[in-house]
């Protein structure tokens, strides 16, 4: 505090007097910069990364910012630092109001600017912040050079914070690797286990070759350590698989649940369902804009309130479809996958006209991104996560519904015997609207959560209909399990053979499995047993 | 049955062949048939050879590929009849037989174009632009004619009758059949977009220069191709009204109308469906290869879903189940598309949409149907 103040009563005066007193950095470090080549340049970057005193760890972080932001400049071997108005030469301490003749920005190519960034941690790990020490320490886990290493020691020697501590040890250990001394190396190889990122594995991977690394026990060291960094690297990578999969098994969740219902309840398929995903999104987009421009506070917000008003939006939109269409067309199944096709063709174009042709942009919350680091190269973003939260919801929900209420009752009394139904008192024909309502409804939740990771178009839901069709086929008709297992097993199975063979080739794979499956139990997983089961 | 069959005088097998034939369509039929054929075969050639540019009279080359091109559509309209409108079984996956007869005739295209491409290579040039060295294993051969021909009539055929096969065996039928033939062609479309496949990946085969030696685009080539389109589609329909009055066009609608009946009977339905599966590709075949030297360009959007699915509602508006119905759904819905999308590209999407909903709404026998209905009521008041 008191150093801050004087400081600025230092600044103060050197404004008064319009000059400041000069560089505490070695004049021939200043030189270096100034006029050396990207070798000599990175040299002296690496000795200002190394400052340990206080006053030339602040003026080593100005200036290494300013060569970050290109607010540089050289002539000959004169250095000038940028300020609001005027420059000031950093040797001397004079203030300027111009550059002199031939005076440059300093050049700052790919290889330099990796350098800074890791040099200018460097000099923040002397920082009294934690937070800025915890960042400073992340940024050192990629290519710490070993120039670096005295730094890292000091600062790993003189660190509290048990977090911090462990972030230094691998940094150090990186910095380590270049080290001549071979212990050094070997202790560093042995650190480095702990470390499970692909950069590690990169860095580990040439001293196995004798070639680069003359030491024996090193390379047998690093050998292990890589093998103990693969395995771990290698869960991740599934684990990781896993993840996506079930991310794309809740959206085909979703869409499937939906569309369960309604074949189960009429036995017809609707075509428009991957329509109804684009009702739900375009939904969302919506209340999206109406939150911007009216509530601009609560924005963050507007997902919650796009979830009902996309359920009864896509319900609405459901519900016309069967009075005015699907109805009058009972019992006639391939008729009606024309009719529902010619109105998703509608659908689809009306979007078009009432929303433009082109993709629109739906954010994520603030609250949805960002993710959970489980390990180095695992990462679960928010966003998929809180969507198989909320597609797990929603299948609770339909499960209360249909099992618990009267209305569940009903649509599972039509599925299974239309007729008898009816003669027993149940309102059917009310039944199918009501029932297509709510799968119409439930696409609609479904193209929320899709807003949140694909694009918002008037296209969007054309991808969906055979893929969740194929879940209903995998899963049974009428079965909220078979629904679930064959949305996620068929999410996870595509995404690990897509790691393999690629996308297309892994949906490829994906139908003709359907195709072979179907061969064996044209019922599904689940198929309904009894004697409704070869209808 | 109706008492008139029952009563059919002597047995098929004594009838002379050219009687059978010519008992197939009534006479007005065969009128109307030669009607058409005089028009694609003499008039139009005439029209367009020989009728300088300037006259009303004149029938333009773009006239020519557009009326070339809904012929081929109008093939597919009768084979996805044949398979449809009289097995009952609705496929939406017809657009992949048509591009794959379409693709195997466009290989031989390809190598007709020699070594004027823009690359000057023997390789086709999208093989030149992926930097390959040489033909892969499925494009030998294809320089020659009579191998590619056999490969259009083939390849279509071999693909559905494995598919057929599995899918009519476990009686996969009704909306299940449907949604899978769509899941087949999707895959199809996903692995023909691919540029590793050896198809040309998105933009498919285009700048064709030669068939059989003749330049693609010369106006006597155009006629050529377009008569053979015009006869190749007359044959069709005359071989598919033989078929379907035949025994087993017979037992093929007894088997759409009553599936279990049939087999208790006796008859196993898997080799009828397969028959009339297999021809219907082949057919689809037929007029893919009919369509690529015509319109100029094969790309693996002929596969999508969607126009399979267009296939199904030319049938529906023309009228199911009856062979003259197909053809006159695929040029109304054609010519209607090609005037939309000209005139109101924006409402076409909105008028097919309807279309397919008022068709099925209120005309489920189509145009046809419609036609029988004025007739029969004007009759009943006369």
């Amino acid at each position: 505090m008191c150093r801050s103040l004087l400081t600025l009563l230092f600044c103060l005066w050197a404004w008064c007097a319009q000059a400041a007193p000069p560089s505490v950095l070695e004049p021939a470090l200043l030189r270096q910069l100034a006029a050396g080549d990207s070798e000599a340049r990175i040299g002296a970057i690496q000795q200002l990364a190394g400052s340990r005193d206080p006053a030339r760890v602040g003026e080593a972080a100005q200036l290494l910012q300013a060569l970050e932001e290109g607010s540089l400049f050289a002539a000959g071997e004169r250095l000038f630092l940028m300020g609001e108005s005027d420059y000031r030469e950093l040797a001397t301490g004079a203030t300027l109001a111009e550059l002199p003749e031939g005076a440059d920005g300093v050049m700052v190519n790919n290889r330099i600017r990796g350098v800074l960034a890791n040099a200018r941690a460097a000099l923040a790990l002397a920082d009294p912040d934690a937070a800025v020490r915890r960042a400073a320490a992340r940024e050192l886990q990629t290519n710490a050079a070993y120039e670096l290493e005295p730094v890292l020691a000091a600062a790993l020697a003189g660190e509290q914070v048990e977090d911090i501590r462990a972030l230094l040890v691998l940094a150090h250990a990186q910095a380590n690797l270049g080290n001549p001394d071979a212990a050094a190396r070997l202790a560093a190889v042995r650190a480095l286990e702990a470390s499970a990122s692909p950069n590690t594995r990169s860095l580990l991977l040439p001293l196995t070759d004798p070639a680069l690394e003359a030491d024996a026990r090193v390379r047998e060291q690093a050998a292990r350590s890589l093998k103990a960094i693969e395995s771990s690297l290698a869960l991740g990578e599934t684990l990781g698989s896993v993840f996506t999969g079930l991310s794309l098994g809740s959206i085909l969740l979703l869409a499937a649940l939906g569309l369960a219902i309604t074949y189960g309840v009429m036995g017809v398929i609707n075509m428009a369902h991957g329509e109804l995903l684009m009702v739900g999104a375009y939904s969302a987009y919506l209340m999206q804009s109406l939150f911007r421009s009216q509530f601009p506070a609560l924005e963050d917000w507007y997902l919650l309130a796009a979830v009902p008003v996309a359920f009864f939006t896509a319900a609405a939109v459901g519900m016309l479809m069967e009075r005015t269409v699907i109805r009058w067309l009972y019992g006639r199944t391939l008729e009606t996958l024309l009719a529902t096709w010619g109105l998703s063709l509608i659908l689809i174009q009306a979007a078009r006209v009432v929303f433009g042709a082109q993709n629109v942009e739906v954010a994520n919350p603030a609250w949805m991104s960002g993710g959970i680091t489980l390990l180095p190269n695992l990462i679960l973003p928010w966003n998929r996560v809180i969507i198989i939260g909320f597609a797990l919801f929603v299948l609770f929900l339909v499960w209360v519904l249909m099992n618990r209420t009267r209305l569940g009752m009903f649509v599972r009394a039509v599925t299974q015997n239309r007729a008898m139904a009816g003669c027993v008192g149940v309102p059917t024909t009310r039944i199918d609207t009501l029932a297509f309502g709510l799968g119409a409804g439930i696409a609609g939740l479904g193209g929320v959560a899709l807003s949140q990771i694909a694009n918002v178009g008037p296209d969007m839901g054309q991808g969906y209909i055979v893929d969740s069709f194929m879940v209903v086929v995998l899963g049974g008709v009428g079965q909220l399990a078979g629904a679930v297992w064959a949305a996620l097993g068929l999410g996870v199975v595509t995404k690990f053979l897509e790691g393999w063979a690629g996308a297309v080739i892994a949906k490829i794979a994906v139908l003709v499995f359907i195709i072979i499956f179907i061969q064996k139990r044209p019922q599904g997983i689940f198929a309904l047993k009894g004697r409704f089961a070869d209808q | 049955m109706s008492s008139a069959t029952l009563s059919a005088p002597a047995p098929a097998g004594r009838v002379p062949v050219t009687l059978r034939l010519a008992s197939c369509l009534e006479r007005k039929a065969w009128i109307s048939l030669g009607v058409f054929l005089a028009l694609s075969l003499v008039a139009v050639p005439v029209l367009h050879l020989l009728v300088p540019p300037e006259s009303a009279f004149h029938v333009s080359a773009y006239a020519i590929t557009l009326i070339g091109k809904i012929m081929c559509y109008a093939l597919v309209a009768v084979a996805m009849d044949l398979i449809w409108g009289y097995g009952g079984i609705l496929s939406l996956g017809h657009g992949l037989f048509f591009a794959l007869g379409g693709y195997a005739f466009g290989m031989y295209l390809m190598r007709g174009i020699g070594r004027d491409g823009s690359y000057g290579s023997d390789l086709p040039d999208f093989m030149v632009f992926l930097d390959w060295k040489e033909l892969p294993w499925f494009w030998l051969g294809t320089d020659s004619f009579g191998w590619v021909a056999l490969l259009v009539l083939a390849v279509p055929a071999l693909v559905a009758f494995v598919f057929g096969y599995f899918a009519f065996r476990s009686r996969i039928k009704g909306v299940y059949f449907s949604i899978i033939t769509q899941a087949l062609t999707y895959a199809a479309m996903l692995l023909f977009f691919r540029n590793e496949t050896g198809f040309g990946g998105n933009n498919g085969f285009t700048d064709f220069k030669r068939i059989l030696g003749y330049d693609i685009t010369a106006p006597a080539t155009r006629v050529v191709l377009f008569g053979l389109t015009a006869l190749v589609l007359a044959a069709t329909l005359v071989g598919s009204a033989w078929l379907v009055k035949s025994k087993f066009g017979r037992v093929l609608a007894a088997i759409r109308d009553a599936e279990s009946r049939v087999m208790f009977i006796g008859y196993n339905p898997l080799g009828y469906k397969l028959a009339i599966w297999v021809l219907s590709a082949v057919l689809c075949g037929i007029a893919g290869a009919l369509y690529v030297p015509q319109v100029g360009i094969i790309n693996p959007g002929e596969m999508s879903p969607a126009n399979s699915i267009e296939i199904a509602i030319w049938v529906a508006v023309g009228g199911r189940a009856s062979l003259i119905g197909p053809v006159i759904g695929a040029f109304t819905v054609n010519l209607a598309k090609s005037w939309f999308t000209v005139s109101f590209p924006e409402y076409w999407l909105f008028f097919l949409g309807l279309l397919f909903i008022v068709v099925t709404l209120y005309l489920p026998q189509g145009l046809v149907g419609l036609w029988k209905q004025l007739l029969a009521r004007k009759g009943g008041t006369a």
